[in-house]
């Protein structure tokens, strides 16, 4: 495994140009796949870079990070007996898939928490950072902090999931000079020190997000999810074009001047989601150097699947546990901390694209960061294509204004009943009104957000926030205000026509669809993701 | 009858005695006999700290006991001890040989280890094993350098062969598995480390993963015969290696300590554990210094009964 070559010298993500001879497009089909013919003379394909080596050692790189922090003192330095100290986290939202054990989560609050016993601290809480989204069972977070660390702290209730409807658990630190509300939990906000410990998968992770929106409230979040500021969030993957992150910022000054000491904890992650060898592999090779055993591979996987029932699938692909490699830690202040962590991150997800498309087409997988142990449901397909891939740019948009997305996906008319109730409603009583962001926020959100049975949900059970489902939509916003037409192939009528998209049979029948909003010569591009890219449009 | 009397001939069966036909050859058919005066010759020994095992490390002995550990051991750990394996993921950055340094309750130590060590050490690892126990004969010297892939290790007097032979397989490639205590707990407690792991780390430049292994002594303590099946757990700790300034005494200690570290780890939790590593206040394996009784009654404290694993959630 140390001996192949991809693992030395990692090619950088490219551009290819479809001629006669490419071969089919591996196109990801939820839980199945599609090989997708693209028109020669007018396509482009976006691969991904191979993924960068991992830290040699990531635990002396740990350790290094928290002795020697960025425009902070040494984390050893900042702990004291009598402190009160509490360790945030991300959530089961990252990484995705969720990798393999151990989870750079252990690693590092393993090497954190070794500190503060040898400072001898013993009021240590951990909190689970997972602002709205629904609760970690015990297994996710064993998985995701380890067994030593789950059972030091959770018998004893120092280990929990943040509470962000709770009313005794929030306080609320200030405005923003744009009037905006900042919320916390109170338990993180009254601590001595505040450790936020990241797993930064894509650029719109970290810096003032994790703490102002990971540890906040309804009444927080709202200042900046919603559909103005996602329209004006060119893209929120670009954190210095991003309204998001530019409200979330203005959030971190209140709580630098009235909240916690915050010291941030970055980690960023390879693109080795499927692995070198196994079998997915092949799903992180270009498709014309498949050889007879990654091509035996695919087309028996495919077999297999399609024999499968749905359920079936689902379970074998959320079982699959990434490879994923530490490329880099840094730690210490909020801002510094995360602009080393930008330029890691676009080490690994960077690629030059010159000029927009008309057509841009993507193969969305079979997760996305809300439904992990899940199902992907119809609002979460509109949320990965429109809202995370089609903000997956830096610069402009990959596809012109005006230009048609056509995605692949089976969009089922399927939900979670325990971990998306209110996706439920919202898909039958709020799309069946309107499709309009706008008019959904207005109309709508109120409603679902201070619903007693919805937050009984979230708090008690499984469940992700009454609000969340409108969250997912505003995500599209800007996608659903900047294109001319969404195509969705291979997916459920029904469902696709419910999210106000145009449901196509096939990748031709969808082209043919696209001709009318772009004439018939019109360029093709397609984003070969996942592994992770963004492309940076010139 | 009256006749083979008068004769004088023996009767049938002891003249066809193989023992006593053999003991009626004589030299050269039998071994000379040593005339009086003179010392008789000194032979080499083939068992004990003697016995050569290199045979247990080809190709055919490996597989066999691949197949003993992954099969009927494992089996036979689960089903009289139900491990809980813990830390096998402090490993991760371990490359190369290591040696394995465990405290001793029992006989069953052995196989438990042999079944938790994780890949790729678990199946080229040899087992240091008291060379006056497990290779008094050469019947129970084939067995235990088969079945465990154990090699002797001088106890009872100092000597060079010993740490030699695990010197050279170490160099080689082979893990190790040590009792530094040097024999089972008598009382439950442990007994004072001895220096060969450390020693032996040092000389070879590799490091020592602590291992702390909890309940064996309650399924077969030493002076039981008879198994009673129990609960155990095995904790792997993080490798140690020497530092510049430590000598093998001192290192040896560090092993120790941080074997009591793991033991607090087993039977309170990780982070009150390293409050009380850092704060060189583990609880010692070797108990209190009162009298056998109080060290008996003192032993209920160590449990892991008060360790039971709460859910706070229900599985979804």
């Amino acid at each position: 495994m140390a001996s192949d070559p991809r693992r030395k010298a990692p090619r950088p993500g490219f551009v290819l140009d479809v001629d006669r001879s490419t071969p089919p497009i591996l196109f990801h089909h939820g839980d199945n796949f599609r090989l997708e013919k693209l028109p020669p003379g007018r396509s482009r394909v976006i691969y991904p870079a191979e993924p960068l080596p991992g830290l040699p050692d990531p635990e002396e790189s740990i350790r290094q990070a928290l002795l020697n922090p960025i425009d902070d003192d040494p984390l050893p330095t900042l702990m004291t007996p009598g402190m009160k100290l509490t360790i945030a986290f991300d959530d089961l939202s990252l990484p995705l898939p969720q990798m393999r054990k151990p989870d750079i989560r252990q690693r590092v609050i393993e090497q954190v928490l070794d500190m503060a016993a040898a400072a001898g601290v013993d009021d240590v809480h951990l909190i689970a950072a997972l602002a709205l989204h629904r609760r970690m069972t015990e297994a996710e977070l064993r998985h995701a902090l380890g067994d030593r660390v789950y059972d030091a702290f959770a018998p004893q209730g120092a280990l929990y999931n943040h509470d962000a409807e709770d009313p005794d658990g929030m306080v609320e630190l200030g405005q923003t000079r744009h009037d905006e509300i900042v919320t916390m939990n109170k338990r993180a906000a009254e601590s001595d020190l505040l450790v936020y410990v990241n797993l930064n998968i894509v650029s719109m992770d970290g810096g003032w997000k994790s703490t102002a929106t990971g540890l906040s409230g309804y009444s927080g979040i709202r200042q900046h999810h919603n559909v103005d500021t996602m329209q004006k969030s060119r893209s929120f993957m670009d954190r210095h074009n991003s309204e998001l992150h530019k409200s979330n910022w203005r959030q971190g000054e209140v709580i630098k001047n009235h909240g916690p000491r915050v010291f941030q904890i970055e980690t960023t992650i390879n693109n080795n989601t499927f692995g070198y060898d196994g079998p997915l592999s092949v799903l992180q090779k270009r498709e014309w150097e498949w050889t007879a055993r990654d091509r035996a591979t695919f087309l028996g996987m495919k077999t297999g699947l399609n024999a499968m029932p749905a359920s079936s699938r689902r379970k074998i692909f959320q079982s699959w546990k990434a490879p994923y490699e530490l490329t880099s830690v840094q730690a210490g202040e909020v801002e510094a901390v995360h602009e080393v962590t930008l330029e890691n991150c676009f080490k690994q997800h960077i690629v030059p694209v010159e000029g927009q498309t008309d057509i841009l087409t993507l193969g969305l997988p079979y997760i996305c960061p809300y439904n992990v142990n899940s199902v992907m449901n119809p609002i979460l397909v509109m949320c990965l294509g429109l809202g995370y891939f089609f903000n997956m740019y830096r610069g402009q948009p990959l596809v012109r204004e005006g230009g048609v997305l056509i995605m692949s996906h089976p969009t089922p008319w399927e939900f979670h009943p325990v971990h998306h109730p209110s996706y439920i409603d919202f898909f039958e009583q709020v799309l069946s009104d309107t499709t309009d962001p706008a008019e959904i926020e207005k109309k709508y959100e109120k409603q679902f957000a201070e619903d007693e049975w919805y937050r009984h949900l979230y708090r008690t059970s499984y469940a992700y926030h009454g609000v969340h489902p409108f969250y997912m939509w505003y995500w599209g916003a800007h996608a659903l205000q900047w294109l001319g037409r969404v195509i969705i192939v291979g997916g459920d009528p029904r469902s696709v026509r419910r999210l106000g998209f145009q449901p196509a049979s096939t990748l031709q029948d969808a082209l043919e669809m696209a001709s009318d909003v772009v004439g018939p010569h019109a360029t093709i591009t397609h984003m070969h993701n996942p592994p992770i890219l963004m492309a940076d449009v010139s | 009858m009256k006749l083979r009397r008068q004769l004088d001939l023996p009767s049938l069966p002891r003249a066809l005695s193989p023992i006593r036909r053999f003991r009626s050859l004589e030299f050269p058919l039998r071994a000379p006999s040593t005339p009086r005066g003179i010392a008789p010759p000194v032979r080499e020994r083939t068992t004990g700290a003697h016995y050569d095992t290199s045979w247990s490390r080809r190709k055919p002995a490996r597989l066999a006991r691949a197949a003993i550990v992954d099969g009927p051991m494992r089996l036979a750990m689960s089903a009289l001890a139900a491990p809980d394996r813990r830390g096998s993921d402090r490993l991760l950055a371990l490359d190369g040989p290591a040696i394995f340094a465990a405290n001793h309750h029992s006989h069953l130590d052995t196989p438990l280890m042999l079944t938790s060590i994780p890949e790729p050490w678990r199946h080229k690892i040899v087992v240091g094993a008291a060379a006056d126990y497990f290779f008094g004969t050469r019947v129970t010297s084939a067995v235990s350098a088969l079945t465990i892939g154990a090699i002797p290790i001088e106890r009872t007097k100092v000597g060079r062969r010993s740490a030699d032979i695990a010197a050279e397989l170490i160099e080689d490639g082979w893990s190790l598995i040590l009792f530094p205590e040097g024999g089972r707990s008598p009382d439950g407690w442990g007994q004072p480390f001895r220096g060969g792991a450390a020693y032996l780390a040092q000389r070879c430049g590799v490091p020592v993963v602590p291992v702390h292994i909890e309940g064996t002594g309650r399924i077969l303590g030493k002076g039981r015969s008879k198994p009673r099946p129990s609960t155990t757990s095995v904790t792997i700790g993080a490798p140690l290696t020497a530092r510049d300034d430590e000598n093998a005494v001192r290192f040896a200690g560090r092993i120790e300590a941080e074997i009591a570290a793991l033991a607090d780890e087993a039977s309170s939790d990780w982070y009150r554990a390293r409050i009380r590593a850092h704060a060189s206040e583990s609880p010692s394996l070797s108990g209190p210094s009162v009298g056998a009784w109080r060290r008996s009654w003192a032993l209920g404290d160590r449990s892991r009964g008060a360790k039971k694993r709460a859910r706070s959630w229900p599985e979804l």
